[in-house]
């Protein structure tokens, strides 16, 4: 399978989260199917330029969370659980609220004033869902 | 075959001015390694006792299985080194250096030479005094690539080439070791090459190894953690912690061996964590030596 991954340096976050991310965004989006074999860990450090120790933590994780299933000697396919894309969300909805915490929390504001915040955000989606409409 | 493709047990090497002590090291099948220093520190040293280039005065060392130096004969034949100070004959063309390998290693591989000689963006009809330093570093990575050995020995081998370049040659590095039987070990000053392709990470000064992990274990163990410490508060003492700077109520905790269950420490004191950042490899490194360094005087 044809891999396409791009791995940035100016991002901060770890390589295999990178690698991680991207897979996830792979799987969500259907190019990767459900069931389907994966490039090896080893093909997939070559393919990137890195590290395998690197790859193999990123599938070892992808694994854990139930994204893709590793058999020993036969290598990696993605997984068959239908509960898959709903949940790979999910994680990103947390990881968005965790930012929203953290910046939060350097700008001194209390749980209440991030509530009042979110309010605010609703409403503008709202707001540009519903002239996007009238538009169209 | 055995699982460590090289292993350096006790190795010592002393010279009038420097002195190499204490080297263990164990590079499994496989895998590459990045060899950390700064100038001087005994990378070179390293590497050449490991070609039997230089007899280590005690210490065993094994590469391939066998025994160094007695055994360097057989050793070589499955061992590509490149060093700085490799020297090709100037008046000769690349195509008659390969030639001349392919003589002598039944190994060569013809085709993959021709696709490394357009990656490299080398040209073979040119003779190699006539070339520049990194068209000069190429052309032997290329020597030894093409053999496809099983241990490839590179003491700097991106040093002094343009980005193009090291990115052409991190990638065959990377390709070599498609094959799991081999086995990469070079040094490097560019921490960023060592970051991106090492699984296994040394970091060497004066003469000793300092720290040697597999890059993984390597990177999540350092964490620089932003504090907010307010005045009546005292920053409670962590073990790990190997560099404190503070300027005012915000203090900077560079650290090694960093969980989760410190920030609760932190916390029960007062003191709140508005950030952890995990740290480059050459973040880690300059801490890392500046630290031993600084405790070696004290």
């Amino acid at each position: 399978m044809h891999s396409d991954l791009v791995l940035s340096k100016s991002d901060g976050r770890p390589m295999y989260l990178q690698i991680m991310e991207q897979i996830k965004q792979r799987v969500a989006v259907g190019d990767w199917p459900r069931g389907e074999e994966i490039p090896s860990i080893r093909q997939l450090a070559v393919a990137l330029s890195v590290s395998v120790i690197t790859v193999k933590r990123a599938y070892l994780e992808l694994e854990r969370e139930g994204v893709i299933v590793t058999q020993h000697g036969k290598g990696s396919t993605v997984a068959t659980d239908p509960s898959l894309e709903p949940r790979l969300y999910d994680q990103e909805l947390d990881q968005h609220l965790d930012q929203a915490v953290r910046l939060g929390g350097l700008l001194g504001l209390a749980i209440e004033d991030l509530e009042s915040r979110l309010h605010d955000a609703a409403g503008r989606w709202n707001q540009s869902t519903t002239t996007e409409e009238e538009e169209s | 075959m055995s699982a460590l493709a090289v292993q350096f047990e006790g190795v010592g090497k002393t010279y009038p001015h420097f002195t190499l002590d204490d080297i263990n090291l164990e590079l499994p099948t496989g895998s590459i390694m990045g060899f950390i220093g700064a100038n001087g520190a005994g990378k070179s040293t390293t590497l050449r006792i490991l070609m039997g280039l230089v007899h280590q005065d005690r210490g065993a060392v094994h590469v391939l299985g066998c025994e160094m130096p007695a055994q360097q004969a057989v050793a070589k034949r499955d061992i590509g080194f490149v060093s700085e100070d490799m020297r090709l004959y100037g008046a000769a063309t690349l195509a008659w250096h390969m030639d001349f390998i392919r003589s002598i290693f039944p190994s060569w591989d013809q085709a993959y030479a021709e696709t490394l000689l357009k990656r490299f963006d080398l040209k073979a009809e040119q003779k190699l005094k006539k070339v520049s330093h990194g068209q000069r570093v190429k052309a032997a990575l290329l020597l030894a690539l093409a053999r496809r050995p099983r241990l490839l020995v590179l003491d700097e081998p991106t040093t002094g080439l343009d980005p193009v370049a090291r990115h052409e040659v991190l990638h065959a590095l990377m390709e070599a070791l498609t094959d799991e039987r081999r086995t990469i070990l070079f040094s490097s000053q560019n921490t960023l090459d060592v970051e991106q392709i090492s699984d296994q990470i040394t970091f060497i000064d004066r003469g000793r190894i300092i720290d040697s992990a597999d890059k993984e274990t390597f990177l999540e163990r350092w964490r620089r953690l932003r504090l907010d410490v307010p005045p009546a508060v005292t920053l409670p003492s962590l073990p790990g912690v190997v560099e404190t700077t503070s300027s005012g109520r915000l203090a900077v905790v560079t650290m090694n061996g960093y969980e989760p269950s410190m920030a609760e420490v932190y916390h029960a004191a007062g003191v709140t964590v508005q950030a952890v950042d995990s740290m480059t490899l050459e973040e880690i490194f300059v801490v890392n030596v500046h630290n031993r360094r600084e405790r070696s005087v004290a």
